[in-house]
């Protein structure tokens, strides 16, 4: 489904992703983990071209993307859930759903458009009961599933998601990632960057390892788990319990 | 000081008022979504009016008025094209600095166009003598006209905004530019189009207001400025506070000619952008949670 090949890209003359190379299949969840500054979310913003690609390829669903401009990647299917939610804070919660929806809005009959609406009600009745509410008033987990719910109103493929867990409570951690797995249950294909590694590598298939700018390591989530680096680097043992 | 006489400034003021909040909404649009002040805002009036004026000498008012509409609003798209649209990294700075450039440059190429007489737009229905009562006030009928077409247009576009998807995703722009592109909306057409609806509303203005004050090549610049002060009396961005802020500047403006020599008129208009500036720069007509949401 996706496909990148030794892609580069940066900001003025720092260089940010030194040669990324990743693919992802249909159906999958791959999750990419990497500490502060790795690149993760520079690799995410150039894959929806909210940054210029330098060099290296972009293939989704046989068609290269990169260069091209942003609305045309969430028209082809490929959208981004941005770090920090992102709402439009000024806009009620359903205009926020109804803009999600912004490319396919003209090719939906109006029962169409009410079905996609029921479907992010499905997922997340607060939305519903919110509905006339200001985005930027509610709480932050509110405000995650209303960013999940407006990227999904779009009907993507692949959904990439950049740091869903950051900033809320541990319990609505667990239901956001309970959601990315419903997702995935109903058809869509995830790419997951998280610092909670653990979580992530819990609900993925696959998973890359990125530092520097660079993919370091990749392979199964289960692998991944049981990596004497991983645990160390990212769960937060040490050598000895890595020993015993 | 009679009633009628104190009426009859009122109705002025809130005609004058109105013309203010056109202008103003013109700021407001191009801020939404660019977070800049378009200082060639002023001009747009003076082109739409100056092409009116030329056009009616060939064509029906009703065609004139429209075709300079038109053509004003091709002229925004244009200079949003050429100067604005391609700039990897606007600042504020930068941005302020074109748009100012840019109104010398219409004034300039207006004066050269049209040359430094005051022309004005033939009256909309009878001429400058007809005059129309009022609950005792007698006014112009031009001034119904001002009055009307302001009115249509804060409709119009608090319709706009709220209920079509174009002016939803206008609204996004203004509330989150990144977060607009990921939606699949394109921020800079969305900028063109804010250009292109602020000279049109610009246009329209000028033209009604133009039998009443008529113009001349710098007549944009006053009219920028009452604008500008009402676009900060009622909060920038936020049209219905707009909407306020020109109503009592129009009817404060007409009512200090009771006590203040006429000449003083428009330094009121100064005085108050100064004073707001000082005690409360985000406005008056702010919602509380509006602009605790707000990104400035």
């Amino acid at each position: 489904m996706l496909k990148v090949r030794s892609l580069q890209a940066g900001y003025g003359k720092l260089k940010v992703l030194k040669s990324i190379s990743l693919h992802i299949s249909p159906g999958e969840i791959v999750t990419i983990i990497g500490a502060n500054g790795a690149g993760k979310t520079t690799l995410l913003e150039t894959l929806v071209a909210l940054i210029d690609a330098r060099s290296g390829s972009i293939v989704f669903n046989n068609e290269n993307i990169e260069n091209i401009s942003p609305e045309k990647i969430v028209k082809k299917g490929c959208t981004l859930i941005p770090e920090g939610r992102h709402v439009f804070n000024t806009l009620s919660v359903k205009e926020n759903l109804i803009l999600g929806g912004y490319t396919k809005i003209h090719h939906r009959s109006k029962e169409q458009q009410q079905e996609a609406l029921d479907y992010i009600y499905s997922l997340f009745p607060i939305l519903n009961e919110r509905g006339t509410q200001l985005a930027g008033t509610l709480s932050g987990g509110e405000q995650q599933m209303l960013a999940i719910g407006r990227a999904l109103m779009s009907d993507p493929k692949l959904i990439l998601l950049d740091e869903p867990s950051i900033g809320l409570a541990p319990l609505i951690v667990k239901d956001i990632f309970a959601t990315i797995q419903k997702l995935r249950e109903n058809g869509n294909t995830i790419l997951l960057i998280e610092q909670n590694a653990k979580a992530a590598l819990g609900i993925a298939d696959r998973g890359y390892v990125m530092e520097t700018g660079q993919i370091v390591l990749e392979g199964s989530a289960d692998d991944l788990l049981n990596n004497n680096d991983v645990q160390r680097a990212y769960l937060g043992k040490d050598y000895k319990s890595i020993d015993e | 000081m009679s009633v009628t006489q104190i009426w009859q400034y009122v109705l002025t003021g809130i005609s004058m008022g109105s013309i203010y909040v056109m202008v103003a909404i013109g700021y407001n649009i191009i801020y939404n979504t660019t977070g800049i002040i378009n200082f060639a805002q002023g001009e747009f009036l003076m082109l739409g009016a100056m092409i009116a004026i030329s056009l009616s000498t060939v064509m029906p008012l009703i065609m004139a008025l429209v075709l300079a509409i038109v053509l004003t609003t091709i002229i925004g798209a244009l200079m949003e094209f050429f100067f604005i649209r391609h700039m990897k990294k606007p600042t504020v700075l930068n941005m302020i600095i074109i748009t100012i450039g840019l109104s010398i440059m219409i004034r300039e190429a207006a004066l050269h166009i049209w040359d430094e007489k005051v022309h004005s737009l033939a009256y909309f229905t009878g001429n400058e003598l007809s005059s129309i009562n009022i609950l005792g006030a007698y006014v112009s009928p031009q001034y119904l006209w001002v009055l009307g077409m302001s009115a249509l247009i804060i409709i119009g576009l608090n319709i706009f905004f709220k209920h079509t998807t174009l002016g939803r995703a206008m609204r996004a722009c203004s509330s989150n530019k990144k977060a607009a592109w990921l939606c699949g909306i394109n921020v800079k057409n969305m900028v063109t189009i804010s250009f292109m609806l602020s000279a049109a509303i610009g246009a329209l203005a000028g033209c009604v207001i133009s039998p009443i004050t008529q113009t001349q090549y710098d007549g944009g610049t006053s009219l920028a400025i009452k604008g500008f002060t009402v676009a900060i009396l009622g909060g920038l961005g936020n049209n219905n506070g707009a909407l306020a802020g020109g109503l009592i500047l129009g009817v404060l403006e007409n009512l200090s000619i009771i006590f203040l020599p006429l000449a003083y008129k428009d330094a009121l208009s100064l005085t108050i952008l100064v004073i707001i500036l000082a005690i409360k720069p985000s406005g008056l007509f702010v919602k509380k949670v509006m602009s605790s949401l707000k990104e400035y």
